[in-house]
This record gives structure tokens, C-alpha cells and sequence, in this order.
């Protein structure tokens, strides 16, 4: 029989070069960095290079180069002349934007087609969308000339590096705040070469620092009495022991958690489009995707067409090396990743819930999971409770619209939310009924930098994006100002 | 002629639309300032509080599905109840806060403009808090603020009732209930309040009103773990708000207190905002 495989698609990683090792960036050059650790490609294990561990010293560098560009460049400048430093980044970026989606594969572990054509180009769109508003602060609805907070701490997580680095920096700076990042352990390179794109683009020295670290160096940067404003993306208890860490403070936070994102699919929805926004819901990324499409719930008479679609979707998913360009789901992005996984996992098997991966050869080195679905799950069960983080679809059934909306609303999340439906009036209406930030209809894991992004309940505090996320970065000067 | 023997008022919670007396049975003696006994007003305890969000959360979905017109309308209702006992309030305020009743009166008379200020919000927050966003591709996408559920206040001491409508119009305005806990020294306003609620249309449950101990209930409204948001205007002492942040992180309580007393910010604070994708297609 004719087959139809794909023969491989390599990107080449010639474009990229890595230094041996890394220092911080501080004050406008690369200083020496102390205790290194490696950072790894998850997807062969192989060393790319050694990141420095960022401890007190090098914490309080950074925080005061901020603090001085703060008060001797980057507040006084004209809004119009911060605007161009922003859209400066973000042709740069767009103008190296192989290398950093290359470089981001290799550190991270997602596909190159995911790193080329979502990641980086959304990057370099968040930096031009908010070279925009720095000029236009007096329109962003906190009255006339509102103020930023002066130092802004940053801490991002690995699953989207450079993403969640503009995510973070393009509004910080447009609003006139200056920065100390903190990249992710174990995803620091594009950070790092975004540290080159601030050098090539002229950016005064101190506007943005990134210093490299684990978590003792996130605490000593939120900790640091000379930061101002903290922004953190990552876990929930990491968000939790942020808010106790600033309780006494007269520091502000933004906090973007965890998920546990409801995917509802009613009757009456297009079944094979909904199987790609099921499979885009929760293989997207390896599914370390905080608004992942986690948890599905199938309208009870549809759930075994729906399955039996969505199996045959998956053994169609392309697992493996992810410099490929076919590849459609990469490496796990880290053992520690991986573990979580396979116990969580575990714990659905225990639990008697039912298991299904297609079969699927993973490779014999890095780190990898198969795409999973367990099937007949139950709200008690773990895995439709806690926070996954990987390529793992819990199915749960609904008979009722109202039945639907109280179990997507029964968890302590309330980031994300999909719905699939041909009626518009249930999708309004499903959607004013769902207690999180963002709502997909008949689409998943859309991002925009024009669209607000944030949760309720535990999911976080504030919204990035948008009017909404810009606001966060600024102060009022009119009534309501908090104490 | 004998003289008339006044029929007195027995101070007791709002909770649910009733009048319950504290479950633990407890009150607390309210004095003059020359001295002269009041009233025994309930001193709360936990367990009036946790009955009270138990009643917040269930008025939640019907009031926030309630039309903002239809929000706007009973609040207002609650400003004409108001005036037609502003002089109770004046003579209530005046005997409890030393002032006089021509001060207490311009209080009472502040208290119900600034609510309905706020009554006239109700139908214009999406327009100045929401937005639809110009996203690079073929997609719908607008936000809308959204109440966010069970927000609690902690009313400040005083003015013991412009204080209390600062904490609850904000909340309530947008679809949230609450739950307040009154002035710990001048809580009778608090309950007279409640008499006016109890008259004005207003859904049994959207208001819940607590007096008692601000020290001893404070903690248990920052560690619930169904109260969502929580204006801690009313708190003055520093070690009370860091405890109050510390134990509200525990379910990420939105914590927030205010200088301003008329602000829009104080709504869109105990707001959530809401984005919603839709494919644009044939």
C-alpha cells in the first residue's frame, strides 16, 4: 500500500549561536554571573549553555540600574520618544525572528513551527502594539497623565519565553516603568538574546535588566524594597506566596496562574471543526498552557462520535524532534515537567479512570509524553481538578446546558473557557455564564496584544493586553486612588 | 398627665432579608458620648458571618443577571426610602457621634446623594470599562466588566453611615453582593439602613449587614474562602491590614481600600473583565 509519510523537514539551527556561558544584563551590557547551571534542549538533552544564578548582589545591580534609568532617562522622556525605542525592539525582533523562534525551540522544546509562527511574531506585535500607547497614556482611562510606578520586578515562566518576556516588558515600558526580568530556569536564552535586540536598538542603558536564576532569585527580586511593581506569571502557589510576600508593602502585583480550562461542546457544534479546537485546546504547546483546554466536557449525546473523532485526530498528531517543521507536538520542557506529568497521570490510573494515547514512538532521549485523553472522568478525580500542565485531556459528559456551566465553574480557576455551539444566543449565553478572563467561542488559544488576558478567582490578579493590561502598569492622579 | 414611655428599638443583623440576633446570643452595650446607655446592638460572630456569605452567594446569580437598569431602579429606590427617614437617621447619628443634628443631618443628606451617584452607574460601566479590541485576524473580540461575585467591606468607624454607603453602593452596583460589617462604635445607622432595605425592592441577600468587633471578625472575613473581593477602607490599623492581605491570599482575595469616596474606581475594583472570541466567517 502507497504510504503518504512526511519526509523530514529540518530547520537549520545554523542561524543561532549560543556562548558558552551567560552573565547577567544589567544596566545596558552583560556583567559576570556567578554558580552557573545548565540550561538543556528537553528535546535531546543536550547542554546549550551555562546561565548564571542571580543571588543578592546581582539582584540589587539590577534593581538600582533600573531605578536609576528610571529617574535620569526613562520617566522624563517624552512618551513619543519611549514610543520609538518600542517600535525600534519590535522591527528588530521581527528582523532576527528566525533566530530567536530557533533559538526558543531549541531551549524550550515546542515545535519550530509554533516557535516561527506564533511566539516570536506575537512578541514583536506586543512591542509594536504598545510603542502605540506610549504617547497615549491620557487615553487609557485612568484620567489625565497618569503616572507609572517607577520599577517594575518581572517574572516569567518557560512556556512561552520570549512571549511572556513582551508580554511583560512592552507594556511596562511604554507605561515609563524600567525593568528587571527573570526568565525561567530552564528557558533563558531568548531573554538573553533579547538583551542584544535592547543593545542593537540604542535603549538607554537601565531601561531593561535581566538577571537568570531559579526561584530564590524571583523571591530576592520581589523581595528587593527598590522594586515597585511585581508582575509574575507562573503557578498559582508561587502567585499566592507573592501576595503574602508584598503584604506589607506598598507594592502592586499582576499575577497570571494557573488553569483549569473548561472546553465545552454542545450538540449542536460542528463536530470536526470542534475535534481541532479540542486538539488546539490542549496539545497546543505540549499543553503547558496555562488556559489550556484541560478539561472537556461533551454533551452526553455526542461524547462517543466526539471521541472517536478526536482518536482519530490524535493518531494523527506528529510527535518528535522539534526543530521539524512537520512537527506538531515537541518535547516536555523539563524532567521535573515531565514528572508532574506522568504522576498526575498516574493518578488518574488509579483512580480507575480510563487512559488512551495513540500509539506513537517517542524518542529514546529528552523528555516526552504521548498525546492522552482519559475518558469517563469524574469532577472528584485529580486530573479533572488539579493543574496538569501537559498534553493531558480529561473528558467529562454534561446532559444539560445549566449541568455544563456548573461543572466548567467547579473549580477554584477561572482563567480560560471554550464553547462550541452553531446557536449564538447559547454561546452569549454560556459565555456570560462562565466565571473566567477569556472565552473562546468555536476558537482556542487565540492570543492578541490588543485583547486583555487574565483570570478570576485563583487564576490571578489583573489582565495583560489591552487598554486593561496597559492600565496595570499605571497610576491614577485622579479620584479613587487607593490608600 | 403621665409621660409617654418611648417604644425602643431592638438593634439586631441583616442576613438573608431577616432580622436574625446574633446565632452566638452575644450584644455589646453602644454609650453616648456624655455617657448615657443606647442600645445592645448584636456583636457578631463567626458564624454570622459564614450564614451571611452563604446568603450573599446565593442572591449572586439573580442579582448580577438582574438588567442594570433594573439595579439601578431598586438603588435608587433605596436613595427615595432614604430621604424619608433622614431625620431618624440625623436624630441616630447626632446622639451617637456627639454632633449636632444639623451636621448629622448634612451627613445623612451627603450619604444619599453619594448613593445616587452610584445608582447612576449601573447601565454605563461597559461603556467606559469595556471594550471591543481590534485583534489581527478574523475574529470578534470585545471585553465586558463583570461582577465578581462575593464582595465583603469592612465599613469605617466613621461617618458611621456616608462610610457605610462608600462600602456598599460600589459593590453592589455592579451585581456583586456583600456582606459589611458596620461601624464598630456607631453600628445603629447600620441596622436602620437594613429598615430601608428591607423596604426597597432589593433581593433578600444582595446586602448582608454584620456590627460587632472589627478586631474579632476582621480575620474571618480575609481567611473565607467564598468571599472574592474585600474593601478594607474601614481598617486603620497597619498590622491588621498586612494579617487581612497575608490570610486573603489564601483564594487570592481582591483586597482594596480607597482615599475617594465618589469614584468609578471603586466599582471597576470588585469588577472582573471578561474577553470573548468569535470567529468571523460565511
Amino acid at each position: 500500500m502507497t504510504t503518504f509519510d512526511y519526509a523530514p523537514a529540518l530547520e537549520s539551527r545554523s542561524i543561532v549561536t549560543i556562548d558558552p556561558s551567560y552573565g547577567h544584563f544589567v544596566n545596558g551590557r552583560f556583567i559576570e554571573g556567578k554558580n552557573h547551571f545548565a540550561s538543556i534542549n528537553p528535546s535531546n538533552e543536550e547542554v546549550l549553555s551555562q546561565i548564571a544564578l542571580a543571588g543578592s548582589a546581582d539582584v540589587d545591580l539590577a534593581v538600582k540600574a533600573a531605578r536609576g534609568a528610571y529617574e535620569i532617562t526613562w520617566s522624563v522622556m517624552p512618551g513619543r520618544e519611549r514610543g520609538k525605542y518600542l517600535y525600534r525592539i519590535a522591527r528588530i525582533m521581527q528582523e532576527r525572528a528566525r533566530e530567536f523562534a530557533v533559538l526558543e525551540t531549541l531551549d524550550n522544546g515546542k515545535p519550530i513551527r509554533e516557535s516561527r509562527d506564533i511566539d516570536i511574531p506575537l512578541a514583536a506585535a506586543h512591542f509594536f502594539y504598545h510603542a502605540g500607547w506610549a504617547d497615549k497614556l491620557d487615553y487609557v482611562g485612568l484620567g489625565q497623565s497618569p503616572r507609572p510606578h517607577g520599577v517594575a520586578g518581572q517574572i516569567i515562566p518557560w512556556n512561552f519565553p520570549l512571549l511572556m518576556l513582551a508580554w511583560k516588558v512592552a507594556p511596562a515600558l511604554a507605561a515609563g516603568n524600567t525593568v528587571v526580568l527573570k526568565p525561567a530556569e530552564s528557558t533563558s536564552l531568548t531573554a538573553l538574546l533579547f538583551a542584544q535586540v535592547c543593545q542593537q536598538a540604542e535603549l538607554p542603558a537601565g531601561v531593561v535588566n535581566i538577571i537568570t536564576g531559579n526561584g530564590s532569585t524571583g523571591a530576592l527580586l520581589v523581595d528587593h524594597p527598590g522594586v515597585d511593581k511585581i508582575a509574575f506569571t507562573g503557578s498559582t502557589e508561587v502567585g499566592k506566596a507573592i501576595a503574602r510576600a508584598i503584604a506589607p508593602t506598598k507594592k502592586k502585583a499582576t499575577l497570571e496562574l494557573g488553569g483549569k480550562a473548561a472546553n465545552i461542546i454542545f450538540d449542536d457544534a460542528p463536530i470536526d471543526e470542534a475535534v481541532e479546537g479540542i486538539v488546539n485546546g490542549i496539545f497546543f504547546n505540549q499543553g503547558h498552557v496555562c488556559c489550556a483546554g484541560s478539561r472537556l466536557l461533551l454533551q452526553e449525546n455526542i461524547a462517543e462520535q466526539t471521541i472517536e473523532a478526536l482518536k482519530v485526530r490524535m493518531a494523527k498528531i506528529r510527535v518528535g524532534n522539534p526543530l521539524d517543521k512537520n512537527t506538531d507536538l515537541g518535547a516536555i520542557n523539563s524532567a521535573e515537567q515531565l514528572s508532574k506529568i506522568e504522576s498526575l497521570s498516574a493518578s488518574g490510573d488509579d483512580e480507575g479512570v480510563h487512559r488512551w494515547s495513540p500509539p506513537c514512538e517517542l524518542p529514546a532521549k529528552g523528555y516526552w509524553f504521548p498525546p492522552t485523553i482519559f475518558t469517563g472522568v469524574t469532577q472528584a478525580n485529580r486530573i479533572a481538578r488539579e493543574e496538569i500542565f501537559g498534553p493531558v485531556l480529561s473528558i467529562l459528559t454534561f446532559r444539560t446546558p445549566a449541568e455544563a456551566i456548573e461543572k466548567a465553574n467547579n473549580t477554584p480557576y477561572g482563567l480560560s473557557a471554550g464553547i462550541w455551539s452553531e446557536k449564538g444566543s447559547r454561546i452569549l449565553w454560556a459565555a456570560q455564564q462562565l466565571r473566567a478572563g477569556v472565552i473562546w467561542a468555536n476558537t482556542f488559544n487565540k492570543f492578541d496584544p490588543a485583547s486583555p488576558f487574565g483570570g478570576y478567582k485563583e487564576s490571578g490578579w489583573g489582565r495583560e493586553g489591552g487598554r486593561h493590561g496597559l492600565s496595570a502598569y499605571l497610576l491614577s492622579n485622579e479620584n479613587g486612588e487607593e490608600k | 398627665m403621665s409621660e409617654r414611655i418611648e417604644v425602643k428599638k431592638t438593634y439586631k443583623l441583616f442576613i438573608g432579608g431577616a432580622f436574625p440576633r446574633s446565632e452566638s446570643g452575644r450584644t455589646y452595650e453602644i454609650f453616648a458620648p456624655d455617657g448615657s446607655f443606647i442600645a445592645n446592638p448584636s456583636l457578631a460572630s463567626r458564624k454570622d458571618l459564614r450564614d451571611a456569605v452563604v446568603a450573599a452567594r446565593a442572591a449572586h446569580a439573580g442579582w448580577t443577571a438582574a438588567t442594570a437598569y433594573n439595579r439601578g431602579q431598586i438603588l435608587y429606590r433605596i436613595a427615595e426610602m432614604l430621604e424619608g427617614r433622614a431625620d431618624q437617621f440625623a436624630r441616630e447619628i447626632a446622639s451617637l457621634e456627639g454632633i449636632n443634628e444639623q451636621d448629622a443631618l448634612q451627613e445623612v443628606h451627603s450619604a444619599i446623594d453619594q448613593w445616587v451617584w452610584y445608582a447612576g452607574w449601573s447601565d454605563k460601566l461597559s461603556s467606559i470599562a469595556g471594550s471591543t479590541n481590534q485583534v489581527s485576524g478574523p475574529f470578534y473580540n470585545f471585553t465586558i466588566p463583570e461582577a465578581m461575585g462575593v464582595v465583603a467591606a469592612i465599613a469605617p468607624e466613621s461617618p458611621s453611615l456616608l462610610g457605610l454607603v462608600n462600602a456598599i453602593a460600589p459593590i453592589i452596583v455592579s451585581g456583586n453582593t456583600t456582606i459589611v460589617l458596620a461601624s464598630t462604635r456607631s453600628p445603629l445607622p447600620a441596622i436602620t439602613f437594613a429598615e430601608v432595605l428591607a423596604t426597597s425592592d432589593l433581593p433578600h441577600g444582595v446586602i448582608n449587614i454584620l456590627t460587632g468587633n472589627k478586631s474579632e471578625l476582621t480575620p474571618w472575613f480575609a481567611s473565607h474562602m467564598d468571599i472574592n473581593g474585600l474593601d478594607i477602607s474601614g481598617l486603620e490599623d497597619s498590622q491588621m491590614v498586612n494579617d487581612v492581605k497575608i490570610a486573603g491570599a489564601d483564594n487570592l482575595k481582591r483586597i482594596h481600600s480607597f482615599h475617594e469616596s465618589a469614584s468609578p474606581q471603586r466599582i471597576l475594583s470588585f469588577m472582573e473583565a471578561k474577553t470573548i472570541w468569535h470567529p468571523i466567517g460565511i
